[in-house]
This record gives C-alpha cells, sequence and structure tokens, in this order.
C-alpha cells in the first residue's frame, strides 16, 4: 500500500511539472523510479518504454500505467494512473474555469520561448540513452535517423513503425543466433 | 447526450492513435471541431496551445479542456478525459499480462531488439517534429536547446529543475 502511494505521488509530482509531451517526462520518471528508488533496472525499464510506444494513446499514461503494474500490481496500476491524469486534469480545469488568456500573458509567452527548446532537448535524452544501452550508437544510428526522417516527413503511421521493428526483430536476430 | 458521446469520441481517439499527444491532435481536431462542432476551430487552436504550456500529456489536457468546454462543467471535463485514457489502460494490462507470460520466449526477446531500434527512431522523429519555426525562433532557442541537452545527459540535471531554470531565462531573454 506505501509503495502505491509512493508511486502516486512520484507520477503526481512528474505529472505536475513537466511540459509538453510524455516523451519528455521520461528522463524523470528514469530518475525516480530507477536512479533513486531501484525499483527496476535500466535495461528493464528501457525494454518497458519500447513497448509503451507500441500502444495506442498518450505514452505518459502507457508509460505510468506498465509501470505501476510492473511495480505493484493492480494498486500500483490505480495509483500510477490517477497520479499521471490527474495533475492534468486540476490544472487545466483551474485555467479553463480561472484563467482563460493565460497562454497569452507576456510573462508566461517569454518563459515558454526558453521552455520549448528545453522541453525537446529532454525527448533527445531517452534518444541516446537507448540507442547507447542497446547498441545502435555509431553506424547502426543511421536506422533511427531514417525512421525519424519517415516520421517527420511523411504521413506514416508509427504503429506501421512499431510492427515492422518487431518483424526485422524476430527474423534479424532469429536467424543470427541460429 | 453529449456526455456519451464525448466518452466515446475520446476513446476512440484514444484507440487509434499511436505515437503519443502530437500524433493526436489532427484526430481530435477532425473529430471535435469538423465532425461534432463542440468548438470552433480557432477555440481549438487555442486548447492545443494552452495544452502545450500546461504541464502533463497533450492528449490528456486537451481532452479535459475540450470536455469542460463543450459542456461547461466537470462532467464534460471527466467523461473526455476517461475516454482519451481508457483504451491506454486497456492495451497495457493486456500487453503487461502477454508479456509476463511470455517473457522468456526467443520470440518475444527477438521482438524487442528489434523494437528498441525502432523506438529510437520514433522517438528522434517526435523530437524532430517539434523543431519547428513556431517551438525555435531564433538562434538562441537553439543554444537553450543543446545546453539542456548537455546539462541533462552528461550532468544529470533533474529535469524539473531544468524546466524551472528555462522558464526564468525565458522571462530573462525574451
Amino acid at each position: 500500500m506505501y509503495q502505491a502511494l509512493e508511486l502516486f505521488f512520484v507520477f503526481f509530482k512528474i505529472g505536475t511539472f513537466t511540459l509538453g509531451s510524455g516523451l519528455a517526462m521520461m528522463p524523470q520518471i528514469k530518475k525516480e523510479l530507477v536512479t533513486r528508488r531501484h525499483w527496476l533496472d535500466e535495461d528493464e525499464f528501457i525494454d518497458i518504454v519500447a513497448v509503451t510506444q507500441s500502444a495506442p494513446g498518450p505514452i505518459a499514461v502507457n508509460l505510468a500505467v506498465f509501470l505501476g503494474l510492473r511495480i505493484a500490481g493492480v494498486k500500483g496500476l490505480i495509483a500510477t494512473a490517477l497520479g499521471s491524469i490527474s495533475p492534468s486534469f486540476i490544472i487545466i480545469l483551474l485555467i479553463a474555469m480561472l484563467f482563460q488568456g493565460i497562454q497569452n500573458d507576456p510573462l508566461f509567452v517569454a518563459a515558454f520561448k526558453a521552455i520549448k527548446p528545453a522541453s525537446v532537448a529532454l525527448i533527445l535524452v531517452p534518444v541516446f540513452t537507448i540507442a547507447k544501452r542497446t547498441g545502435v550508437l555509431g553506424v547502426k544510428f543511421i536506422i533511427p535517423v531514417i525512421i525519424a526522417l519517415l516520421i517527420t516527413f511523411t504521413p506514416l503511421s508509427p504503429i506501421y513503425i512499431v510492427l515492422t521493428s518487431i518483424v526485422i526483430g524476430i527474423l534479424y536476430y532469429g536467424q543470427k543466433n541460429r | 447526450m453529449i456526455y456519451l458521446q464525448l466518452f466515446s469520441t475520446f476513446f476512440k481517439i484514444g484507440l487509434f492513435s499511436f505515437g503519443g499527444g502530437y500524433a493526436m491532435l489532427p484526430l481530435i481536431q477532425n473529430e471535435v471541431v469538423t465532425r461534432y462542432q463542440w468548438v470552433t476551430n480557432s477555440k481549438f487552436a487555442d486548447i492545443v496551445a494552452v495544452s502545450q504550456v500546461t504541464p502533463g500529456p497533450i492528449a490528456v489536457n486537451s481532452a479535459t479542456y475540450i470536455g469542460y468546454t463543450s459542456t461547461g462543467n466537470i462532467l464534460g471535463a471527466f467523461c473526455a478525459t476517461s475516454g482519451v485514457c481508457l483504451p491506454s489502460i486497456i492495451v497495457v494490462v493486456l500487453l503487461y499480462v502477454f508479456l509476463s507470460k511470455f517473457k522468456e520466449s526467443v520470440y518475444v526477446k527477438n521482438a524487442f531488439k528489434g523494437l528498441k531500434t525502432g523506438v529510437v527512431g520514433l522517438i528522434l522523429g517526435a523530437a524532430l517534429m517539434l523543431m519547428t519555426p513556431e517551438n525555435f525562433i531564433d538562434y538562441k532557442s537553439w543554444i537553450l536547446c543543446i545546453l539542456s541537452f548537455i546539462t541533462s545527459y552528461w550532468f544529470n540535471l533533474s529535469p524539473i529543475t531544468l524546466i524551472f531554470i528555462a522558464g526564468g531565462v525565458g522571462i530573462i531573454l525574451y
């Protein structure tokens, strides 16, 4: 029970202070669960990141729910789902009810001009952490670069990348180990 | 019956969109602006702007905002938000059960190896898609991005601290 509560607060905190995309939350989630609490190791964390990218819906929620379930079962799932969703819910309701137009406030606008590029950097961090850990840094890094360009400049849906990667993984590594 | 429609529409959006918040936005726009006309196009642009500058996943933020705006109350926000999150929860539970059962399978292990390479590409793509002129307005943006990357990748600066520092720097610079 205690662990589930702690999970709730970890995700609530991350949900309250991380901006932009669910992907930008990854470095902080790793820090809290892997580095600080040792609830799972880095390789398993990366596996879970990979799996949750292949599920539909908001990535932050996918990641939170999988981690909650893995660390503390159904209680963990409930804790991380509520923890990751409720900060958004509360903050957005407050804005919609009380602070309409906050996105035009000059101080707010100025702060966000810098926060946006910083958030992009936070998304780039897991790219290199995972690449390093899985040995795709170096010449092989051309593969993720091609995928990234395809995703950015063509209307190709990420699900096809996910499915193709799985099939290629099974065929390529299956053959290699034979 | 707008509550049921909000729930089912966002459930559908949650179920059929892959690649996270930014990939979901066109789908959300199509449903809530074009099809149901719950919000106007300019209101939608506002909602996206707010969702991007508030904490939390963009898909959840915009669902909450649209649910609230279209009904004027919290129940609407609740219906849309739970709708967009529920498919995630269901699919992730199924994946978890499947993977716990077959994690020793050599096929699953090899699938993971392939998947991780693909995912590196997907995340890199997500970053690339955000490098737009709206987000990177001048050379200072690029310097900020590079400095942020260096401090968090090599010096392990906490992401939350980074966001606060960036916000302060933004207020001074702009």
